[in-house]
């Protein structure tokens, strides 16, 4: 067994970890209080290539491998939740379903543009009345002629609504199997496509400098070619980028937990109170060897689910384990941190308060923590 | 232009620093080791300077393996090779052999201009540069925060501030500068760029490669003893000067300036 970690994957968390520091931290509350995305900071982000990092050089990705990209969106989430969600859902769902089940001329087409970071990619699944249960989708694809016309709508679609958003995929009706059930498959369509709009929603408890957008599709009209992959992979596709997609949130879980870990000790040491750090009241201290041991284990199984999946080996059970575990590490250590600061951690001025709210987003989206426990229990046999 | 930058690798200056039971030395157990800021802002110059000028930037490093990491790390910012000289030998060695290892590298390679820090953020002793300088017979221009160097490549014009003031040299090359903060703002290693950096060259050098004799190198040959370490003296509680109005509180502080601190 060998738990090191490539000289390589070292570099880039030391460098990630550096322009997260420096160019996110310093925005990241403003940005929050002002419920803004900004272009100013996905720019750097991009510059940097946190963009593709799991796509080929010939597409203008990175080519490296899950575990460097999951290491990149921890160190993003270790200061910011927004940041984070722009470069996981970019990566995993903008940018995922395109280049695994894309063909050439649509990788051609849209991945250079997605991997430089000029343009983002919405991954439209959740509608109003289809959440947890996604294949009872009820928007439809019909052809007609040599075009798609999608009817209906999406809700909660990350990065789908920004200006350099540059297109959707939405897992669509297009038909019904011999069995009776949905044939679902997944129609790309391009931002600005007549009869489609994307609104961008307000008023969020988390993620509030992220873009999350609600997509109306009505009489939409694309051409035939705009299919991902063949007719009726829909459903596969989905189960498939969620997977991937479940170890990014992981590492969202992950990087929160630290960056709230961090700062809980930081301020535990330097707060006095009865004439001694409050770190040395071994209550207090207890709750950091928690939240310390808890992450390593976070670590762990995350790494271990990327390094499964780096290896070509099955991973779906793993991702479901990391993601739910990672995410209710964060919960509990979010928790501890806020306790840790008292008074402060309620207050905006301390990036703690906002680690606390951003965390809630990690046990509902890309599969509640209800259903990763459902995909656990079948896939160990007991439902 | 060809650039040479010699980089340490220094403990992160976030590291709780620990004394050794031998008092002399440093735990090194829990240390992460970056790259001394210092020579960051010199790799980050010989980066723009070829992007302006042309040419190749070749990293030099010294120390055990780890610094391999440092070494890859600037590769990964833009430079195209790497030295890195390594030799069970050279532990408990001090500046002095240290500059005459990386001499050794250096004295046969092309090279125009070579940056090292002013001084590494560890010991804080800033011996290297000058001395690297002296052993290779070239000017050291040290401490500088603006480098320019001339159209036709065949002189440096640079900006050293001293006392409120700048001091502007000009000098021929080849030439040494010991960068200081302020040279520039060292850009990030770009993921691209560490996927480009696995495959520059990296040549790592023994004592014997360079032609060095292990005997003149090591704790045995230091011309500088550390006689001991100890920690910096406990900050003392601050004192909030009393009064009812700021008159009153500039009198008190005035006072005590005088009678306490003895500095007026
Ligand atoms: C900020 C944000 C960004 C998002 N980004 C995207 C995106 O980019 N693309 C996208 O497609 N979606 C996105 N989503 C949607 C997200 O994936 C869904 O909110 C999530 O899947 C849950 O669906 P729901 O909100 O409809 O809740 P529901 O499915 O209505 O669930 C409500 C509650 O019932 C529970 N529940 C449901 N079914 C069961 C069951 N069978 N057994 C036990 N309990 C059950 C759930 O666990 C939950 O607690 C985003 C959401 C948010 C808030």
């Amino acid at each position: 067994m060998d738990f090191s970690l490539s000289m390589e994957q070292e570099i880039l968390r030391n460098s990630v970890r550096d322009f997260a520091e420096k160019e996110i931290k310093p925005v990241a509350r403003e940005l929050d209080e002002k419920e803004e995305f900004s272009y100013e900071t996905m720019r750097k982000m991009a510059d940097l290539g946190l963009f593709g990092m799991f796509v080929s050089e010939k597409y203008g990705g990175q080519g490296m491998d899950y575990v460097s990209y999951i290491i990149a969106t921890e160190e993003i989430a270790r200061v910011d939740g927004s940041h984070a969600a722009t470069v996981a859902a970019g990566n995993s769902l903008g940018i995922g379903p395109l280049y695994y089940f894309g063909n050439e001329d649509q990788k051609m087409k849209y991945l250079p543009a997605l991997c430089s970071g000029e343009a983002l990619w919405g991954f439209g699944l959740t509608e109003p009345n289809a959440g947890s249960d996604a294949g009872n989708s009820k928007t439809t694809g019909a052809l007609d002629g040599d075009k798609w016309v999608v009817n209906g709508s999406k809700i909660f679609i990350t990065n789908a609504s920004t200006r350099i958003t540059s297109g959707v995929t939405a897992l669509c009706r297009t038909g019904t199997r011999e069995d009776g059930r949905p044939e679902l498959s997944c129609i790309l369509v391009e931002s600005g496509a007549p009869g489609f709009e994307a609104r961008e929603m307000h008023g969020k408890l988390m993620w509030r400098a992220s873009n999350t957008s609600e997509l109306y599709f009505d009489d939409c009209r694309v051409p035939q070619e705009n299919l991902l992959g063949p007719r009726g992979h829909g459903f596969y596709q989905m189960l498939q980028t969620l997977d991937g997609g479940r170890l990014s949130i992981g590492a969202m879980g992950l990087g929160g937990a630290q960056g709230c870990f961090d700062l809980a000790l930081k301020y535990s040491r330097e707060r006095e109170q009865f004439g001694k750090p409050i770190s040395n009241f071994q209550v207090n201290a207890f709750k950091l060897a928690d939240m310390a041991l808890e992450i390593e284990c976070a670590r762990l199984i995350l790494y271990k689910a990327c390094w499964l999946r780096d290896n070509n080996k099955p991973f779906s059970k793993e991702a479901a384990m990391a993601k739910l575990h990672c995410s209710e590490v964060m919960y509990r250590c979010a928790n501890h941190a806020v306790q840790l600061h008292g008074g402060y951690g309620l207050m905006k001025e301390y990036d703690v308060e906002r680690f606390y709210r951003d965390q809630k987003l990690l046990e509902i989206g890309e599969g509640t923590s209800e259903v990763q426990r459902i995909v656990i229990s079948r896939l160990i046999g007991a439902l | 232009m060809n650039i040479i930058v010699c980089l340490k690798q220094v403990p992160d200056t976030e590291t709780q620093i620990k004394i050794g039971s031998d008092r002399q030395s440093i735990v090194t157990d829990d240390i992460k080791w970056v790259m001394n800021p210092y020579d960051e802002y010199g790799v980050e110059e010989a980066l723009r300077l070829k992007e302006k000028h042309g040419g190749e930037v070749t990293v030099v490093g010294l120390g055990p393996k780890r610094v391999t990491e440092s070494i890859r790390t600037a590769l990964a910012m833009g430079a195209d090779k790497g030295i890195l000289i390594s030799d069970g030998a050279l532990d408990g060695s001090d500046s002095l052999a240290h500059a005459k290892a990386i001499a050794a590298a250096i004295k046969d390679l092309q090279y125009d201009l070579i940056f090292t820090g002013q001084r590494g953020v560890d010991d804080d002793l800033g011996i290297v540069g000058a001395t690297l300088a002296e052993a290779l017979n070239i000017p050291q221009l040290s401490l500088i925060v603006k480098v320019e160097v001339a159209e036709d490549g065949k002189s440096v014009k640079v900006q050293r501030p001293i006392e409120g003031e700048t001091l502007v040299i000009t000098s021929t090359l080849p030439a040494l500068i010991t960068a200081q903060k302020g040279l520039n703002e060292p850009r990030y290693a770009s993921l691209p760029g560490i996927m480009k950096a696995k495959k520059k060259p990296l040549a790592e050098k023994s004592l014997a490669d360079l032609g060095l004799n292990s005997a003149d190198f090591g704790a045995g040959a230091r011309k500088m003893k550390i006689l001991e370490l100890t920690p910096p003296p406990a900050r003392e509680a601050g004192k909030i000067v009393p009064g009812e109005t700021p008159q009153e509180k500039a009198a008190q502080l005035a006072k005590l300036l005088h009678d306490e601190a003895k500095v007026l």
